[in-house]
């Protein structure tokens, strides 16, 4: 009888050894036990924390412990503490639907994630089913806010159109009317270069004068100028990097097409005004919006260089932000009620790391993304 | 914000009537021909050095492509000391052709000496796939040895005043690009025709050894064509980078691929045919990229290739093996 006790005391000291030695996994063993007490907020923090896409889930874990350290150590939200409760997905849609369903079973009140649209888009109908809130930091995909089958996701990263949905405005903004779309054939070029197109044809005030793919590191571009220049456009929009932008632009002028030339983050880079020259002056080419002059933004940064000793990973920011947004809608709401919550998130307004941030009707947040950029005098300006 | 300067240029800006819609008009039509031209004379002068190379050795030389980007970088570098020290723009331009018609000279006869002499016994596909080798060896050799980021190009042909009101045909570095290409055709016709190493280069095409039995020393003369072929890709690689200003480590390879399409197309071996090959490939690829869409580019290109295989397999110009180079 008591060697058998002297096993159990055995077994249980290698699995807290073993629970130690990997810190990562401890983490979820640790707060994923029993019921919720009374009075305590859950939130639940879905995502890819182990496997190849662990380096994009992890941060997001990090983010969510820092502000709920920060914020019960103000006293909680409406006077109650707040748990992180994490759970892996591994950016796999059939684990996040598990992973959905173990957070619900411990009473979770609000999720931060997932990480990956594909595991999102799988997790996300079980989430609105049962009234949970749930807004990710990292999930691009148009549709997951665009399609409304999800009125209770919301995000904090500009969904994979919104460039394109920039530029468009932005040509509207500048009086264009007629519109050629040029693309590289690229995934990511021909893919901004569609959605710019669709957006285009959407607005009743524009028209798409010509559509048309160039193969990339082509000897010369001056057929497809001399195209645009037939075309009546009034504008380019090209989807692609700078190499094909920097061709094109430098054909555009030497043809004497001085018309706008806007493009998107593969042309957003120093090379570009390097290699076009002088032909660059002029350019308009959205990025990621600047948000490192915001003062929250360094507060973040410390508390994580602080706490783990290394600057923050991917979406980093991002899902410190909706930690903050899904708290303070809670604390604005006065309640963990859905309705209330949803209400909240889209009324009110909150200070982030990237900004300050309500959401609209569809979910996405008002104020992140990208903005428009134009090269003056050999350099990327941003344009409010 | 204010409106970009581009929009208050010559070109009239995004005000309403002043572009319309000329498809089907003869200005168009002239404006795609003269971009056919130019970019079919960038094929030629690159598919000069693929045609005497075959026609003499019967080797498809992968790292033409190479050899021309390696012309272009050589240009470049003397052209950023040349620039500094206040050349004039000419100067630069016949300083920096020069070198690179040079240091390419001595990249081809190296490339030959190491990579194909050697294998001058072995099976045909041998040297090819040492060819392929070469090529992506020179293309990684620059890479480490210079960047792998794209770099500006400096402009190094003067805009001509009466250039100007055929603008926006065809501008002077085009000219350059389509005279050099005229120029060098010429004298290479002329130069295989009439003088001895030319008459040489034609004896070692035709047979090897019997060429050899009569005392043409076959080793000089393959070196001779690779020497001149690396130097017309020299010239080719500072004109075009100097038009499109930018290169960077992969500037021969596409380049090289369709300059080896219009070879083939014109009948490789044949030197008119690589000149025809890479006019008729430049025009198929303007006139397709203008009349139907840019998306249907190379789809074009590759249908007429395959056409003209099927009913001439050797070629437009092509001859079966008598006469090549």
């Amino acid at each position: 009888m008591k060697a058998r006790w002297m096993l159990n005391v055995l077994a249980v000291l290698v699995v807290a050894v073993l629970a130690a030695g990997c810190g990562g996994e401890s983490k979820e063993e640790a707060s994923s036990g029993g019921e919720a007490p009374q009075g305590e907020i859950i939130l639940g923090v879905p995502g890819a924390h182990s496997g190849d896409l662990a380096s994009y889930g992890l941060p997001t874990v990090n983010a969510a412990e820092l502000v709920v350290e920060k914020i019960n150590a103000e006293g909680g939200v409406l006077g109650r503490t707040v748990r992180v409760v994490a759970q892996d997905d591994e950016c796999k849609p059939e684990k996040a639907t598990n992973a959905a369903t173990k957070l619900l079973s411990e009473g979770v009140h609000v999720v931060l994630g997932h990480i990956c649209s594909g595991a999102t888009k799988a997790a996300l109908p079980i989430y609105t089913e049962t009234r949970i809130v749930c807004m990710s930091p990292s999930a691009t995909n148009p549709p997951l806010t665009q399609s409304g089958d999800y009125p209770n996701f919301f995000r904090t990263i500009a969904a994979d159109d919104a460039q394109a949905r920039l530029g468009v405005d932005f040509a509207k903004q500048l009086g264009l009317k007629s519109i050629a779309v040029i693309h590289d054939k690229g995934d990511y070029g021909k893919g901004f270069a569609t959605f710019a197109r669709d957006f285009v044809e959407a607005d009743p005030e524009l028209s798409v004068a010509l559509f048309e793919g160039v193969t990339p590191g082509a000897v010369d571009y001056s057929a497809v100028v001399q195209k645009i220049k037939n075309s009546g456009a009034e504008g380019v929009i090209f989807g692609g990097y700078h190499p094909e932008a920097s061709k094109i632009v430098s054909q555009m002028r030497k043809k004497d097409l001085d018309i706008p030339f806007i493009s998107d983050d593969g042309v957003k880079d120093d090379t570009f005004i390097k290699v076009a020259g002088e032909y660059a002056e002029g350019v308009y080419a959205s990025g990621p919006r600047d948000f490192s002059s915001n003062p929250l933004y360094h507060v973040a940064l410390e508390a994580h260089k602080a706490k783990f000793g290394t600057d923050p990973g991917a979406f980093y920011y991002e899902a410190y932000s909706a930690a903050l947004a899904l708290l303070n809608a809670i604390e604005k709401a006065g309640s963990t009620d859905y309705d209330a919550v949803v209400n909240a998130l889209r009324t009110e307004d909150v200070d982030t790391p990237v900004g300050k941030i309500k959401f609209d009707a569809k979910g996405d947040a008002e104020g992140v993304g990208f903005s428009m950029y134009q090269v003056q005098d050999g350099q990327y300006v941003e344009l409010k | 914000m204010g409106r970009p300067d581009w929009s208050q240029g010559a070109g009239g800006g995004p005000f309403p009537g002043i572009y319309f819609k000329r498809v089907g008009t003869m200005d168009y039509f002239l404006e795609l021909f003269f971009g056919g031209l130019t970019r079919g004379s960038i094929y030629a002068l690159i598919a000069l050095g693929y045609t005497m190379v075959y026609g003499i050795i019967e080797l498809i030389n992968f790292a033409h492509g190479e050899i021309y980007m390696i012309g272009a970088f050589t240009g470049l570098i003397v052209a950023g000391v040349l620039g500094t020290l206040g050349f004039p723009m000419l100067g630069i331009l016949f300083v920096a052709l020069a070198c690179a018609v040079i240091w390419s000279a001595a990249y081809g006869y190296t490339v030959e000496k190491i990579a194909y002499k050697p294998l001058r016994n072995a099976p045909r596909l041998s040297p090819l796939i040492s060819a392929i080798g070469m090529s992506i060896f020179l293309q990684n050799y620059v890479l480490l040895a210079q960047t792998s980021d794209f770099l500006p190009f400096p402009k190094l042909t003067p805009d001509f005043a009466f250039m100007e009101p055929l603008r926006s045909f065809v501008s002077t570095s085009e000219l350059f690009i389509i005279g050099s290409t005229l120029l060098v055709c010429v004298a290479l016709t002329l130069f295989i025709k009439y003088t001895r190493l030319g008459k040489a280069m034609r004896a070692t095409a035709q047979n090897r050894k019997m060429a050899m039995l009569v005392g043409v020393k076959v080793d000089k003369v393959i070196s001779a064509t690779f020497v001149i072929g690396s130097a017309l890709a020299a010239v080719g690689g500072v004109l075009i980078a100097s038009h499109i200003g930018q290169i960077n480590f992969y500037f021969g390879f596409i380049a090289g691929v369709k300059a080896f399409t219009a070879a083939v197309l014109g009948g490789i071996g044949s030197v008119p045919g690589a000149m025809l090959g890479g006019l008729i490939l430049g025009w198929t690829e303007a006139f397709a990229t203008g009349y139907v869409s840019s998306d249907y580019e190379d789809v074009f290109a590759f249908a007429l290739l395959v056409l003209i295989l099927i009913f001439r397999p050797e070629g437009i110009l092509g001859k079966d093996s008598t006469q090549k180079v």
